[in-house]
């Protein structure tokens, strides 16, 4: 079977999936719904494999094919087909993809198990997966938008899976309509595209390009600038980040899926997809790596302060997804990819973690109640500690070799982009700090009523799960599981999937040591040779040189982390006292979401208002009533003719007839 | 004869013909007339016809008289439905149609 033919067969189980849960319901025990679902992605994933194993039987450079079913739109000038492309780059995406959605199904399986949506959410998971699929696999810019916005939705119907829950919905809407904006500037990158190269197909416009377009000329600037919304939207990047840390209303495992393994990356993907037109615009591609580099620094150190378990590790994603927009950006394709990969492990399991400790909570995610869960919880605190020291980038892990690989190649590319490398370093070290606050935090010390509970008698209970956000109470038809609470100690599922994350979080690294075997830059490296800036190799040396300063960094970091919350725990309260402004500032999140309800909400609510009270009422109803005068006198005008005498209409028709009998009588002789 | 006698008798009938329609009430006379007013329509084509030489216009009063059949047939229908509901055979009086 050719690559092709195993990618339509990964685009194709999730859907067939995601229909056979939502049409079969009522029928489908909820069992047989989660294995139906966890079974699609898994052998979506096999044939990923498929595909990779073509792909690696071909020569580097002929590995690239696209392929097509059927032409959507054939007019003038337009060619839409419903196209895939596969190259290695496709490929990769899809195994993590496919490979991470596998396990965090598994994990729902578990985690889901007493929920009463249990169908709509594994039809929803299989949905997301498929248009993520979708996405990735795209051979044309109009099959991307279409991938693009199904994800959004997907994202918006799982965030607010929960929709008795106020806060759920609210973060579902805001979610989709940051996303939204995200699109719109998808659109109008590919309509500029279309204008400027007269086709959507990936290849033809990556060959054509490098030919229309000079460096730097303002449609390629422009376009660049505009695919960036879309991505920076996908990705959460400043200003568009706002709706990642509130979609983690959403159920643990969708944040887990959604928000760190797969959705968000769609940026990155879409940078490193792009990066022939982003060679052209050298400013788009700088102002991405600042825009990129700036999100890292704010995410962490928001990082610092958050007290909500999960939105803790959402700053980290938004964090860390700026280190790869940052590495795509600058031209360390492989090395942005390679993070994408190790943080989809790490993060993935993090968050399940944290799902499973928010479980034994009920629902509860804050950290200042949490204590004490390393001796109730060995296995979860145990891989928690593996996902934490990967994010940590402690040596040897597989975040380790994943980030300092982007910061050696800011160094080798040199000049302004050092600053990439110093600041990137700072943020490890804040990466580091704010990873280990929340291990340190929640895992050791005195066990909190709830842990201490689960330590004597093996389960917890919790009677009346509440929102933890606003207190009001949860309806547990389609809220959180009632009594149940599903924490990965009990489930086999969830612990295949969170060992199966915690060994890939650790040792993943192992692929990419730099100089020892590089695997994954060997196979991306066909996808990037096109690049000039992918000549640009840090040397072995320069890259060991880097390893050792972040983990000189990641150690000092977690030392820190260590002295303050576990050598010397009051110093925290100390420190919130002196700075009191600034925690106020961080606590706050920079005031983004103050700044975007000034800047855009508080006008478009201005605009609206204008529009109901003036112009509807005066202008709009105005034209209506007018319009409506105006046949309404007319009509009363012609009704005096109808009389309703036969007769005089009669005589009407025939002095009529007379007059036009005279008239001809007349004009002819 | 000369075919002016026939137009002449002809456009007498057709006179009479509206005359009776635009002064009688009656909705049977109106019927009566309108008849008249078809009738005189024929015989000004079968003289036509006559003078020209051809057949056409023969041909055409037979499809008139057919229409006017016709007509009729559904024109008395309707007096008999008036007749049969007791409303006054009377078309100034029937003016529901007033707008």
């Amino acid at each position: 079977m050719s690559a092709t033919a195993w990618a339509w067969l990964v685009l194709l189980f999730p859907l067939l999936g995601s229909i056979a849960i939502a049409l079969g319901f009522k029928v489908l025990p909820s069992k047989a719904a989660g294995a139906i679902g966890t079974a699609a992605i898994g052998l979506a994933f096999v044939c990923g494999i498929g595909a990779l194993l073509c792909l690696l039987g071909e020569s580097p450079d002929a590995r690239h094919h696209a392929s097509s079913l059927w032409d959507y739109a054939s007019v003038a000038g337009l060619d839409i087909k419903l196209g895939i492309f596969v190259d290695p780059l496709s490929v990769f995406m899809v195994l993590i993809v496919t490979g991470v959605s596998t396990l965090i199904h598994l994990y729902s399986f578990g985690y889901m198990r007493s929920d009463e949506g249990y169908h709509r959410f594994f039809s929803y998971l299989n949905f997301f997966v498929f248009s993520m699929l979708l996405l990735v696999l795209a051979g044309n810019f109009v099959l991307l938008i279409v991938g693009w916005a199904f994800v959004g939705f997907a994202s918006y119907a799982l965030i607010s899976f929960w929709y008795r829950r106020q806060t759920a919905t609210k973060a579902g809407m805001k979610a989709f309509v940051i996303n939204v904006v995200g699109d719109i500037g998808l659109v109008l990158a590919a309509f500029l595209i279309f204008r400027e190269l007269g086709t959507f197909e990936y290849s033809e416009v990556f060959a054509k390009a490098p030919q229309v377009f000079h460096t730097n000329e303002w449609t390629v600037t422009a376009i660049c600038l505009l695919l960036l919304v879309g991505a920076f939207a996908k990705s959460a990047q400043l200003p568009l980040h706002t709706w990642l840390p509130d979609a983690m209303e959403g159920p643990t495992p969708v944040s887990s899926l959604i928000h760190a393994a797969t959705m968000v990356t769609a940026g990155v993907y879409l940078i490193a997809r792009t990066h022939v037109l982003f060679v052209l615009a050298p400013t788009a591609a700088d102002i991405a790596a600042f825009v990129g580099l700036a999100t890292l620094l704010v995410a962490g150190t928001i990082a610092l302060v958050m007290t909500d378990l999960k939105r803790a590790i959402a700053y980290s994603t938004m964090s860390q997804i700026g280190y790869m927009i940052m590495g795509v950006s600058i031209g360390a394709y492989s090395a942005g990819m390679f993070h994408l990969m190790t943080h989809a492990f790490f993060k993935a399991l993090l968050f399940m973690a944290a799902g499973s400790i928010i479980a034994a909570m009920a629902n509860n995610q804050n950290i200042d109640d949490m204590k004490g869960f390393g001796k109730a919880m060995r296995f979860t605190s145990i891989t928690m500690l593996c996902g934490g020291l990967a994010l940590a980038a402690f040596p040897g892990t597989s975040g380790f070799f994943s980030k300092d690989e982007i910061l050696a190649y800011a160094t080798a590319r040199g000049g302004m982009y050092e600053i990439f490398t110093v600041l990137g370093y700072f943020g490890a070290l804040l990466t580091a700090i704010y990873t280990f606050r929340l291990i340190f935090r929640v895992l050791p010390g005195k066990p909190c009523a709830e842990a201490q509970e689960l330590i004597d008698t093996g389960h917890v209970h919790h009677a009346h799960p509440f929102n933890p956000a606003t207190g009001e109470e949860e309806d547990t038809e389609v809220g959180f599981p009632g009594a149940d609470h599903h924490i990965a100690e009990q489930s086999w599922p969830m612990r295949v999937a969170m060992g199966v994350l915690a060994f890939l979080a650790l040792f993943a690294g192992l692929v990419q040591v730099p100089g020892v075997d590089e695997t994954i830059t060997k196979f991306l490296d066909p996808v990037f040779a096109d690049s000039p800036l992918a000549a640009i190799v840090p040397s072995v040396g320069a890259s060991w040189a880097g390893l050792a300063i972040g983990a000189a960094i990641s150690l000092l970091g977690i030392g820190i982390a260590y002295w303050l919350y576990i050598a010397r725990p009051e110093t925290p309260a100390v420190l919130i006292q002196r700075l009191r402004p600034l925690h106020t500032f961080l606590v706050n999140k920079w005031y983004f979401d103050e700044l975007i309800d000034i800047l855009v909400v508080k006008p478009a609510l201005a605009i609206g208002r204008f529009a109901n009270r003036t112009f509807e009422r005066f202008v709009v109803n105005g034209l209506v009533s007018g319009t409506e005068d105006i046949v309404g006198g007319s009509g009363r005008l012609v009704r005096v003719v109808q009389s309703g005498f036969v007769r005089s209409y009669a005589l009407l028709l025939l002095i009529g007839f007379a007059g036009l009998a005279l008239y001809f009588l007349l004009s002819s002789s | 004869m000369n075919i002016e006698w026939y137009i002449v008798l002809s456009s007498l009938l057709f006179a009479v013909g509206a005359m009776g329609i635009l002064i009688r009430r009656s909705p049977v006379v109106i019927l009566l007339c309108l008849e008249l007013m078809l009738n005189a329509g024929n015989l000004a084509l079968v003289a036509f016809s006559r003078m020209v030489g051809n057949q056409q216009g023969q041909i055409f009063a037979i499809v008139v008289m057919v229409v006017a059949a016709c007509e009729v047939v559904v024109g008395l229908g309707l007096i008999v439905a008036i007749f049969r509901r007791k409303l006054p055979l009377d078309v100034d009086s029937l003016r529901e149609l007033r707008g």
